[in-house]
């Protein structure tokens, strides 16, 4: 609901962004809704899921359209457990792969040089469920 | 009965990209090459894109566009007056393009001898960068009105391009554009992409857009005649 006073009242830029994390969110429960029927489970408790720091998606706009968009469905009353994954790049100077504190400057912490090179940090990924097959004890 | 944990280990974008991955197939096999250009609301994209849609005309190529916008169809009017085919698509107030649209709207443009097909954007520098649409060029493009910083403001977007295009450079004297910290501020967060100074307005710079593209279809119909041959 919060969403979608939010989207009213707000400007469209707000508008646009929590738009995009509703579109993921409807793509991200769709996905785990239908694991979760194929599995047998009565219902899902809780939707593991991996973010890159470079995938474009605002983590606490995604957790709001994740309220609506799992109504509904077997994740409705679930959560949303986000792993955010830095940036990793690889430095061929140095022949390593480190990681980065922040998004905004691709460069080798240990020794400078800018490179392209990203090896994690733009994943955005259903990882599992956790699901329940009965509902009896509820 | 006791929670278990059910693997699943799928991108949630994996609808958007296997469809992506079938559009891109479709345009190597029409040897159409796709170019899809995303930048912020008012950086120049229709007024840039009119003008490249003219001038492959008058060398003699053939082109068309698909044009994203929220509401109207004032974009989609105005590029259609170059003479190159174009379909609006009318997101009713998405923030960007998926594959399914342009897949959707390809249907009624004819893409046979079609030698370039332009994508615009819709005109948002967020959403537009976690969707693949089967595109051969990603194109961001910065305004020299907005700041030097955006690219460090919005890095996934840039990060996801394979070239940058620098517009209305006729006017960065005038708002007293900082070139340097703008590269600088490119670099920082794509090393090596590489970058285009145009003007929509004077066709500054529109040459060496015009023959980038020409040179990259070529690279991209020698990799279709590779695959071909497998």
């Amino acid at each position: 609901m919060m969403l979608y006073n939010k989207v009213l009242v707000g400007s469209s830029w707000e508008y646009c962004i929590a738009m995009h994390e509703l579109s993921i969110a409807y793509n991200l429960v769709e996905i785990a809704d239908a694991a979760a029927r194929k599995a047998g489970a009565a219902r899902v408790n809780a939707v593991f899921l991996r973010v890159g720091v470079l995938s474009g998606v605002v983590t606490d706009a995604l957790l709001f359209g994740y309220d609506i968009a799992a109504r509904g469905t077997l994740l409705e009353g679930s959560r949303l457990e986000i792993e955010e994954v830095p940036l990793t790049l690889y430095c061929p100077r140095c022949d390593a792969v480190s990681e980065l504190p922040g998004v905004g400057a691709l460069l080798c912490p240990l020794c400078g040089l800018p490179t392209g090179d990203i090896r994690r940090g733009k994943e955005l990924e259903v990882i599992s469920v956790e699901i329940e097959d009965e509902t009896e004890d509820s | 009965m006791k929670p278990r944990i059910l693997e699943i280990r799928q991108g949630v974008l994996e609808k958007n990209d296997a469809l992506a991955r079938q559009l891109r197939q479709r345009f190597l096999d029409a040897r159409v090459f796709v170019v899809n250009i995303v930048s912020s609301p008012g950086s120049g994209k229709t007024t840039f894109l009119e003008r490249t849609l003219r001038e492959l005309i008058a060398r003699g190529h053939r082109v068309a566009a698909l044009v994203g916008d929220l509401e109207t169809d004032n974009d989609s009017q105005r590029l259609r007056a170059s003479g190159a085919p174009v379909r609006q698509i009318r997101t009713a107030g998405n923030c960007h393009l998926e594959a399914h649209m342009v897949e959707t709207y390809l249907q009624d443009l004819d893409l046979s001898g079609v030698e370039f097909l332009f994508i615009e954007n819709v005109g948002n520098l967020v959403c537009p960068s976690s969707y693949d649409l089967g595109e051969s060029l990603r194109v961001v493009m910065l305004s020299v009105t907005e700041g030097e910083d955006k690219p460090r403001k919005y890095p996934p977007i840039f990060n996801s391009s394979d070239l940058a295009v620098i517009t209305k450079i006729d006017l960065a004297e005038a708002v007293e554009f900082d070139r340097a910290a703008a590269l600088a501020s490119i670099e920082a967060v794509r090393p090596g992409l590489p970058v285009l100074e145009v003007s929509g307005k004077t066709g500054q710079g529109m040459e060496a857009w015009i023959d980038l593209l020409i040179e990259r279809r070529r690279q991209f119909l020698g990799e279709a005649e590779r695959l071909m041959q497998r």
